[in-house]
């Protein structure tokens, strides 16, 4: 945006210095001292100058003095002088000798007086400006008190030329400034109408105005050509500046439809350049009148707000929808341009405004924000969420009663008191390692009781001897270590629950060898062993003649790999077969019971490689049609598939469910992850849809989000029953490309959230040996200083300096005041 | 071990040869123990240490024995711990062997001598190297063997000669008159002998303000005189100047000039005994051409056409202090074993790897391989050049045994964290700061990087090849430094506004404090030729400082390692900051790719879930959307600057907080 708005800045300031062709005076002293004689003689045919005389100094004249002055620069960019005339005490001539002539300013173009300013006229640099333009642009610019009038100048103008219509409060004010001096530039081309009659105002807004700010319409009177109707206009819905009047006026002067005919996302026009979006209307040539009539249309309607360009596509080939008709391309670099389907031209006038809108917000933000980053840059500001939460919590104490300290010197006894010990390593300075820490903390109080299970924690800060033998490298890390021996390293989520499920898991071994029938039989329903009846969740029971020991020895290590996640259990006594049978396999053959005690199903080990077997109970692991939670989606992202996700408000109905249940299981069960969420379990939902739609939509809503191939977001039609029928005749549609998404994920990297600070850059001007050498060339070091260095010589006015501030060094005195003080003396050592 | 049969001459040969029992060849042969290395170390003694059996003179070591620091890190410890060596074995602390702030010397032959034992070292004791020469051998690591013979002609035959013999041949001037004085090495020690008398001492070392202390309460009085000017290790920050605990005579000298300072050049000196016994100074210039047997009548004194000359006064005793320097008469002409130049001539000539100048596969080790900081950092004492040795033998492992130097891998998600538990704990980088440096190897696409520890920065350039990894894609370099124009021996180092609190201005940080380098390549030869005078690197593509801190703590989430962050994000052009699992949920729905945090962790099934308190906290900050007060009856305006977690993901402005402040200038 800001570049644009540089691009025509720019473009501004030429046009300017174009239009002040007068040659300056070689020096820009603007303002120059003569005497009558000299200031009368030197005065130029056609050249406007504005003069004062002065005797000696006058009190009562000083300020206005000082706004003449500062005001000589900006009427120098128009070729009009500033003089200050020096009269001599003897002079009785007509501007030095009556006494009232003093307090004037006088307008000259060559030697003719055009007009004379009473001081109080020119309070300011702006009505200094604004009343000499005034004055010269007499004829440019003319100044209407009653509708008659403007009505007048109106009807002249019909079929010759626009006219620029404005209204301000009073004259001599910043607005009335502005358009002066874009009356000086555009005078030529439109005709300017000037007014400070609120009546006028009232008569040419619509709604009830405020008149007290002022008011610019363009009237449009180039291609009126009914004398009984008023010239179409259009208004500036921006402040009356300078730059807002140059570009309201460029885009008037713009062709009202441009035809195109290449791709639109070469096309730029001078609304793109400005920072307005462009509107195309895809035509054919069966159409074309109709759509050359709606394009007239719609650009009266966005005229000022956005470009329209009617686009022929028989002429381009385009790869987009056939149904598209319009197309936006927004003047943000790297948006492609977005094809849509639009019924009426309500909706494309609704959809630029809205865009506008949203523009407008994000730029008052982006503003807002320059000026912080002038002050501060939130640089300083903590941006990490779990860092600022954590130092939030620190003060509350932890209740960590129930967790052991280990250090170097009771690690190994600590380890064989207990069956299990947990042990949490982590470091006391670290975030993440402190959030961990509070879950732990939770897990502990949880667990309290539970026998055979010791909870601890190793510091790493104080004992990284300790961390580093027991190979912990990041943190938090928590391993579990069976009666001293061999240790498991959890790597799953840091949550409380997960947290404490895996410890509960882990208290048996796994895969835990079954020696009867009864226990096999009670193990899938989920009573035995007794430890885990309270705990509900999938099992696994592998069940192997003695012939297969291959798979057993899989099935054994995936067990290890395994333990703490899921439960696996393991069957090889002779009756392995009568086991298996019951379930319509035979050995080897996993045996599976899921949570919820459904039933038991047999599943033919085939596959005897340990990552196969652990792969296959992952994958069996996974739901059908599962609820997505925070905690689970991992598990299903990691297949890699398209999501057809259903969010509800709470729950969803059987009927959903029993469809949803049937496109999952159906044929295209492969090819995505079919999945619901509840929005009341799982809040964060929320944010997804208002990402997607900005409103929240009626819910349930179907959603087909492509997580892994290019990021669309297709909302199933609100309008049809969530059934199998309807969702796969949408799919199959979404694949032919039929549908249109109605969210992208962004494709951004991220990158850092805030600049660093550029020491190298401060560095250098105290450091000159450190400015890049071009190219690594051979430049001799300058010579190092015969008498070493120069910082003895500053000491003592360093010492001054810092004693006037009251700084003292390391003395913690003071420390009050100075932080008090610390944002105006942040440069401490500005001297260096 | 094995035997060899050259000209004649039977060889014992071991891979390596370490020349010297002290604490540095004790180190060296523990790392090459470690490492199942073939060594041995030639002791001329009896026993470990045999400088520490007689220096310094009045038993007390300046090196500091820290028994408390309020830390059990036993790293961090270190820090503060100048006596010990490195090793595994925890009894072999100095602090178990002396309880003393300044521990006696005796100690010090004490440890050394547990040190071989405990640790089973291979020391050949009696064994004094009184030749060294080099045979040419193309099959030899370094084209050539060393050739070692001893006091009883033994031969030893080595691939790799380690010199770890340290500096003890004194210092002499000769001058006329130079036979009236006495040495260091033999003076008296006891107090007594001094009674009534006026002494002299050349030089102003710790070893001269060391014997002045010891005689300071009995004498008449005392000057010393020297070429330079005295330098208070306090204001230089180096450790080898003098120490507070030896500066008595300072007082006595400025408050009452009682004792002096003198500032001559000891070559222009000449010393004459009067018949009665006195010494008396006069200038070398007055003595030319003249007769000295005449008789002092004969001799014109300063004090006869200078009436106020400063040393008019006749001394007792004149006492030469003036340090030591390095043996170099055992080696054969072969091995170009030269001193230096300038203040370095004491030391031999070595590279920054601490190899020699002129014969490869020789390395200087301990007090002896100062001349790479000489007046800069601690690599001529025991704190320091335990780790240089260390840098040494990973040097050796990894080119003579293939063994690279040992790294850690890590995912770019512990980025901040390793440099902030190696600045807060590493002693390596902080005894020898800006010699020894941590290396950081970014891996393609910077998802990973891989920790080296303690590389000598001075052969940067040659990373590649010394340590067998590989640096294509960018590196930092993590350093300690003091700042600049901070240090020095006429420095005012109690200026107020001396310290830097605020993060922004840490470049201006005076106290040691870290600094981290980025380089897109690594720095070349050429690079590193050219560096800005008083720079350890090269002009880095971009530079951290963390601001110092007066508890040398640099944990503070705010000042410390927010900044840190910050830097490290914009090197690699990523976002490191954590997120809680919920925000990686919403990323992964709303964003095609996620920060390295989510990526590394939540898609790996090892998401931070967070406490409910957690949580609350980060909505309270601002950081977090709480989502379950959510209304959703239906058409909401488009809420596109409401929601904090949009603020999160654009990054736009967070509200500032007054406490913030306060948190930054902890260390105030």
């Amino acid at each position: 945006m800001s570049a644009q708005k540089d691009r025509w800045v720019s473009s501004l300031v030429f046009l300017l210095f174009c239009a002040s062709s007068i040659p300056r005076s070689g020096s820009v002293g603007l303002q120059q001292e003569l005497s009558p004689q000299h200031y009368f003689s030197g005065l130029e045919a056609g050249k406007a100058s504005l003069a004062f005389f002065t005797p000696s100094v006058s009190p009562g004249a000083q300020p206005f003095l000082e706004q003449i002055e500062s005001s000589a620069e900006a009427l120098q960019d128009y070729g009009i002088s500033v003089v200050k005339v020096n009269c001599p005490r003897e002079d009785v001539s007509r501007y030095c000798g009556k006494e009232n002539a003093l307090r004037k300013a006088f307008l000259f173009r060559g030697n003719r007086l055009i007009r004379e300013f009473p001081t109080d006229a020119l309070f300011d640099v702006n009505s200094i400006v604004a009343n000499v333009l005034f004055a010269l642009l007499f004829n440019e610019v003319k100044y209407v008190e009653t509708l008659a009038d403007l009505e007048n100048a109106e009807n002249v103008l019909k079929g010759k030329s626009n006219m620029v219509f404005a209204y301000v409060p009073a004259t001599g004010t910043a607005e009335h400034r502005a358009v002066m001096e874009a009356a000086f530039v555009y005078g030529t081309i439109h005709q300017f109408v000037l007014t400070t009659e609120a009546a006028l105002l009232k008569a040419t807004s619509h709604d009830d105005p405020d008149v007290s700010s002022a008011w610019l319409l363009f009237c449009h009177c180039q291609w009126a050509t009914d004398p009984a109707q008023p010239c179409r206009r259009t208004a500036l819905g921006q402040p009356l500046t300078l730059l807002n009047i140059h570009r309201h006026l460029k885009l008037m002067g713009a062709p009202l439809v441009t035809e195109v005919a290449e791709d639109p996302e070469k096309v730029s026009t001078v609304h793109l350049q400005l920072g307005l979006p462009l509107v195309f209307i895809l035509s054919q040539k069966e159409t074309y009148e109709a759509d050359r009539r709606t394009a007239e249309f719609v650009a009266w309607q966005l005229l000022g707000k956005a470009g329209v360009a009617l686009l022929s596509r028989d002429l381009v080939d385009l790869n987009v929808l056939h149904r598209s008709n319009i197309a936006l391309k927004t003047p943000d670099e790297g948006m492609p341009v977005q094809y849509l389907v639009l019924e009426d031209t309500d909706e494309v006038i609704t959809l630029v405004e809205d865009k506008n809108k949203a523009k407008q917000i994000q730029e008052d933000e982006e503003e807002e924000e320059d000026e912080d980053e002038k002050e501060n840059n939130n640089q300083d500001i903590q941006d990490d969420q779990v860092v600022e939460a954590v130092s939030r919590d620190k003060k509350r104490e932890l209740p960590l009663e129930q967790v052991l300290v280990l250090t170097e010197k009771n690690f190994q006894s600590s380890l064989s008191e207990a069956a299990r010990t947990v042990v949490l390593f982590y470091a006391s300075w670290e975030a993440v390692s402190l959030a961990v820490l509070r879950s732990y903390s939770e897990v502990a109080t949880q667990l309290k009781g539970t026998p055979g299970v010791l909870l601890s924690q190793v510091n790493c800060w104080d004992w990284p001897g300790l961390c580093s033998q027991e190979n912990v490298t990041q943190f938090p890390t928590i391993k579990i270590y069976k009666e001293g021996q061999r240790s498991v390293t959890y790597n799953g989520m840091w949550g409380t629950e997960e947290l404490s499920s895996f410890i509960l898991l882990s208290r048996v071994s796994c895969p835990l060898t079954l020696t009867t029938m009864d226990e096999a039989e009670g193990y899938l329903r989920g009573e035995f062993p007794s430890e885990l009846s309270t705990h509900h969740h999938t099992s696994f029971l592998g069940v192997f003649s003695t012939a297969t020991s291959e798979a057993r020895a899989a099935f054994e290590e995936a067990g290890n790999i395994l333990s703490g996640y899921v439960r696996m259990g393991m069957y090889f006594e002779d009756d392995a077969l009568a086991l298996s049978r019951k379930y319509s396999v035979s050995p080897p053959a996993l045996l599976l019971a899921r949570s919820g005690g459904r039933s038991v199903e047999g599943i033919a080990l085939s596959k005897h490689s340990l990552q196969d077997m652990v792969q296959m109970i992952r994958y069996e692991l996974l739901d059908i049609f599962p609820e997505i939670t925070v905690p689970n989606l991992p598990q299903y992202l990691q297949l890699r598939k398209p999501f057809l996700i259903l969010f509800s408000a709470d729950g969803i109905s059987q009927m959903e469910s029993k469809e949803m249940l049937k496109v999952a299981k159906g044929r295209a069960q492969q090819a995505f992850v079919a999945c619901w969420l509840n929005l009341k379990k799982t809040p964060v939902g929320h944010g997804i849809l208002r990402k997607y739609f900005s409103t929240t939509p009626s819910l349930p809503v179907l959603l087909w989000v492509n997580l892994h191939a290019g990021g669309q977001v297709f909302k199933f039609p609100p309008e049809q029953s969530i059934t199998e029928m309807n969702i796969l005749s949408w799919l199959e549609k979404l694949q032919a490309g039929l549908e249109i998404p109605s969210s992208t994920l962004s494709e951004e990297d991220w990158k850092p959230p805030l600049p660093a600070y550029d020491f190298l850059q401060m560095m250098e001007p105290s450091v000159p040996e450190l400015s890049p050498r071009s190219g690594d060339t051979s430049v001799p070091h300058p010579p190092k200083s015969p008498g070493g260095d120069t910082a003895t010589e500053e000491e003592p006015s360093r010492e001054s300096t810092a004693e006037e501030v009251g700084f003292p060094g390391r003395d913690l005195r003071g420390t009050a005041s100075r932080l008090a003080v610390r944002d105006k003396q942040g440069k401490r050592h500005s001297e260096l | 071990l094995g035997l060899a049969l050259y000209a004649g001459a039977t060889f014992l040969y071991h891979d390596y040869c370490i020349i010297g029992a002290g604490p540095a060849g004790l180190q060296a042969a523990y790392f090459l123990q470690q490492a199942g290395r073939d060594y041995v170390v030639f002791e001329r003694s009896h026993a470990p240490g045999s400088f520490f059996a007689l220096y310094p003179r009045h038993r007390k070591l300046i090196s500091i024995n820290k028994q408390y620091t309020g830390k059990s890190n036993s790293e961090f410890n270190l820090r503060h711990d100048w006596n010990s060596l490195l090793s595994h074995d925890r009894r072999l602390l100095f602090r178990h062997y002396s309880r003393d702030f300044f521990p006696s010397a005796d100690t010090m032959v004490h440890y050394l001598e547990d040190f071989a034992s405990l640790l089973k070292l291979q020391v050949q004791y009696n064994t004094a190297i009184i030749h060294v020469t080099l045979e040419k051998n193309e099959q030899a690591w370094n084209g050539h063997y060393f050739l070692l013979t001893d006091q009883d002609r033994k031969n030893y035959k080595c691939s790799s000669l380690l010199v770890a013999a340290g500096m003890w041949v004194p210092n002499v001037v000769n001058f006329p008159g130079s036979e009236y004085v006495e040495g260091y090495e033999t003076v008296s020690i006891n107090p007594e002998d001094f009674t009534g008398q006026t002494v002299l001492i050349l030089g102003r070392g710790n070893s001269a303000f060391e014997t002045a202390e010891n005689i300071l309460g009995v004498t008449n009085f005392i000057h010393m005189v020297s070429r330079s000017r005295v330098r208070l290790s306090w204001a230089t920050h180096y450790v080898g100047d003098l120490r507070a605990i030896n500066n008595g005579l300072l007082d006595t000298y400025q408050l009452k000039s009682l004792d002096g300072l003198l500032e001559g050049d000891l070559e222009d000196l000449a010393i004459i005994k009067d018949k009665k016994g006195k010494l008396h100074i006069t200038l070398r210039f007055y003595l030319e051409n003249r007769n000295i047997s005449a008789g002092i009548d004969s001799i014109t004194l300063p004090q006869d056409e200078l009436d106020n000359f400063a040393t008019r006064a006749p001394y007792d005793r004149v006492i030469r202090c003036l340090g030591w320097k390095f043996d170099f008469s055992i080696y054969n002409r072969s091995l170009k074993m030269m001193p230096g130049k300038g203040n370095i001539k004491k030391y031999p000539q070595i590279k920054p790897s601490y190899e020699s100048r002129g014969t490869r596969g020789l390395f200087i080790l301990g007090t002896a391989s100062h001349s790479v900081d000489f007046r800069k950092s601690a690599g001529g004492f025991i704190h320091g050049f335990r780790y240089t040795t260390r840098a040494v033998h990973r040097l050796l492992e990894n080119r003579h045994h293939g063994v690279p130097w040992p790294s850690t891998v890590y995912p770019i998600t512990q980025l901040t964290n390793s440099i902030i538990k190696r600045v807060n704990e590493a002693s390596g980088l902080y005894q020898m700061f800006s010699v020894l440096a941590d290396i950081i190897l970014l891996r393609e696409n910077a998802t990973a990087f891989e920790y080296l520890e303690e590389y000598p920065i001075g052969v940067l350039a040659e990373l590649e090849m010394q340590t067998g990894r590989k640096a294509h894609n960018g590196l930092f370099v993590i350093i300690m430094e003091y700042g600049r124009n901070f240090s020095g021996a006429d420095k005012d180092v109690f200026y107020y506004n001396r310290a830097v609190g605020e993060a922004q201005h840490a470049w201006q940080s005076n106290f040691l404090h870290p600094v981290i380098y980025y380089y897109k390549h690594l720095p070349t030869e050429r690079g590193m030729k050219l560096r800005p005078p008083d720079w350890p690197l090269p002009r880095p593509d971009a530079i951290h400082h963390i601001v110092e801190d007066f508890l040398t703590d640099w944990t503070a989430p705010n000042a410390h390692i927010l900044p840190l962050r910050r830097f490290l994000e914009n090197c690699l052009s990523t976002d490191l900051r954590n997120f809680f699992a919920e925000s990686c949920f919403l990323f992964a729905f709303t964003h095609q790719k996620l920060p390295p945090f989510c990526q590394q962790g939540y898609l790996r099934m090892q998401g931070l879930v967070g406490s409910q308190e957690l949580q609350q906290h980060a909505v309270q900050a601002g950081l977090l959307q709480d989502y379950t007060h959510t209304d959703f009856s239906g058409d909401r305006p488009p809420d596109s600057h409401d929601g904090s977690q949009e603020q999160l993901v654009t990054d736009h402005a967070i509200p500032v907080r007054p406490l913030q402040h306060l948190v930054n200038a902890k260390d105030e």
